[in-house]
């Protein structure tokens, strides 16, 4: 059924911190890699080594700059003063008021009630991209060899296998992200970890007009710390370290040798 | 939007069955003769030659029929069980017509109902989007329905002077529908693409407003993706207009043009042939437009909508 299935008592889904994105894409990878042997068909790609390459992804990572509002950077004590890159992955928000889902005229999109996780069944998909039309993130792209829709499953098939040791019972992109920028709970759940770094940090929707009410959250880039503030590390320090302890002896008794 | 050909062609097709379709319950041409055979035969190629054209846009066409399971929610599986109802019916009518020299009202009238519902649910496909703000507009289905009128009576006047029937009505009908019609769209034009992407911006789509002006630094992807190619179409501005040219000439002048002149000259059917055709061929350019212009929110993630710097138009 493509009807939404209204509040779930879990939802599910990813916070992901773009003040520590360093956009190297190991999420994207480690995605297609999970995906194209994990649910449904495998994620093709078209002209793969020739001059156009393209394929299908569920995850990408956007670059944006950002030059900063004097009034809100005047608001944040000069905070943001200078422009600014901040490295932005993009995948399926998995939708509270997904518009994907009632679109579907087949029924291969669902929304899960259990979990909230919004899924495409591909042995009923017709391929018809409405789905993908509906989304106002492009978080849907419909594969090419295959003629199906697809999307982040949330790596359903990792989250919830028993087959696998625990710590791998996240999203392929949570557990390879190397600077540990994406979290992966359930964002009903207010105690939980990553609701509370929602609520600490000032989570962000995407596009709230559109009345989607994603699940997915974006922890917005922190303010700069104070350029001239002398608490900061000093980087020049480390280029030319002082030794101490054993080396620090060596160093001043070959010294005073001459 | 990307303007895919076999959406263009069905929705113009399937349009102008539908609307003929409609006409013929209402009676606008007689049961018995070769009229009623003619008029049905042409709303089931039209229709027929739309819903063959609309499967070459799916993945998996061989699966089409499920698209009839979920019309509790989607516009899209309404079109579909709306369509074979339409038909159905239809079909019973045209038979009574044809074989019985029969005019069932109601089934007549119910045909022209359920026609009318196939197209509105069609309309509704594009206008219920609000991830496509131009198509998500008031006079989306408003349009869609008028063209469908006016080509539907346009044809129904056709054959009724082929078949030396009285046509006049018809004929006046099809220049009051055609006037209608692109006054519609002239509406649409002046508002529906001015909506741009209703409200969203770089900034609310990255949720990073807070801080400053966002434009793209760097792209996700070094080719074209399947996003780009499907919902990222751009078209100049120059061809917008030139098109929309070309769409009021062959829709509306050269059609009212001719149809006039076949009522001076008291039902003359070639010069309808021609007005038929040329209609057909504006609402394709109509059509081509409707989606080439269509802007949606997922190109605000791709550089476009930004407020200054490169690509501010998108
Ligand atoms: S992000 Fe797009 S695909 Fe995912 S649930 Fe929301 S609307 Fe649907
Ligand atoms: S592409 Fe598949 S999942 Fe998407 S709306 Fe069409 S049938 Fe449903």
């Amino acid at each position: 059924m493509t009807s939404l299935p209204g509040p779930t008592p879990k939802k599910l889904g990813l916070v992901i911190d773009l003040d520590i994105c360093v956009g190297c894409h190991a999420c994207v990878v480690s995605c297609k890699e999970w995906n194209t042997g994990g649910y449904g068909a495998a994620l093709s790609d078209q002209d793969p080594y020739g001059a156009a390459p393209s394929g299908s992804w569920n995850n990408r990572v956007h670059s944006f700059e950002i030059e900063p509002d004097p009034a809100a950077s005047r608001r944040q004590g000069g905070a943001y003063g200078d422009a600014r890159i901040v490295h932005f992955p993009k995948s399926c928000l998995h939708c509270e008021d997904a518009p994907c889902v009632p679109v579907c005229p087949t029924g291969a999109s669902y929304k899960r009630a259990e979990d909230g996780i919004v899924l495409v069944n591909e042995d009923i998909c017709i391929g018809c991209g409405l789905c993908a039309w509906a989304c106002p993130y492009g978080a849907r792209e419909m594969d090419a060899a295959e003629g199906v829709m697809k999307k982040c499953t949330l790596c359903v098939d990792r989250i919830y296998n028993e087959n696998i040791p625990e710590v791998d019972r996240v999203p392929a992109c949570v557990r390879s992200c190397p600077t540990n920028a994406r979290h992966f709970g359930d964002l009903a759940d207010p105690d939980s970890e990553v609701s509370r770094m929602v609520a600490e940090r000032g989570g962000i929707d995407l596009m709230p007009e559109q009345e989607t009410k994603p699940v997915n959250k974006y922890l917005p880039p922190r303010p700069r710390r104070d350029r001239d503030d002398t608490s900061m590390l000093n980087l020049a320090a480390l280029a030319d370290p002082v030794p101490t302890g054993f080396l620090g002896w060596l160093d001043n008794a070959l010294e005073r040798l001459g | 939007m990307h303007p895919a050909g076999s959406i263009i062609i069905f929705t113009t097709l399937s349009g102008m069955g539908l609307g003929l379709m409609a006409l013929m319950g209402l009676g606008a041409i007689p049961a018995g003769g070769g009229a009623a055979l003619a008029g049905a035969a042409l709303v089931f190629l039209l229709t027929g030659a739309g819903l063959v054209s609309s499967l070459f846009h799916l993945g998996h066409p061989e699966r089409a029929w499920r698209a009839l399971s979920q019309w509790r929610s989607s516009w899209l599986s309404r079109e579909g069980v709306l369509s074979v109802l339409a038909l159905a019916v239809f079909g019973l009518h045209a038979g009574a017509m044809v074989f019985l020299d029969l005019n069932l009202w109601p089934l007549g009238f119910l045909a022209a109902l359920l026609a009318t519902a196939t197209v509105y649910a069609t309309a509704m496909i594009y206008g219920s989007l609000r991830s496509v703000p131009t198509w998500n507009d008031p006079l989306t289905p408003v349009v869609y329905l008028a063209f469908a009128a006016a080509g539907g009576t346009l044809a129904a006047a056709l054959i009724a002077r082929l078949f030396a029937l009285p046509g006049a009505v018809l004929e006046l009908l099809a220049v009051v529908l055609l006037v209608a019609a692109w006054t519609a769209k002239a509406l649409w034009w002046k508002q529906a693409p001015a909506r741009g992407f209703g409200g969203s911006t770089p900034e609310s789509a990255t949720g990073l407003g807070g801080i400053g002006r966002v434009r793209l630094f760097e792209a996700p992807h070094t080719s074209p993706n399947y996003l780009l190619k499907e919902m990222v179409f751009v078209v100049g501005r120059r061809h917008v207009r030139k098109l929309r040219t070309i769409a009021v000439i062959l829709g509306a002048a050269v059609p009212l043009a001719l149809v006039l002149l076949s009522l001076a000259f008291g039902g003359v059917w070639p010069l309808l042939v021609v007005a038929v055709a040329s209609h057909v061929a504006g609402v394709l350019a109509e059509r081509w437009l409707f989606f080439a212009e269509a802007k949606h929110t997922v190109a605000l993630y791709y550089g476009h909508g930004e407020a200054h710097g490169r690509r501010v138009a998108g």
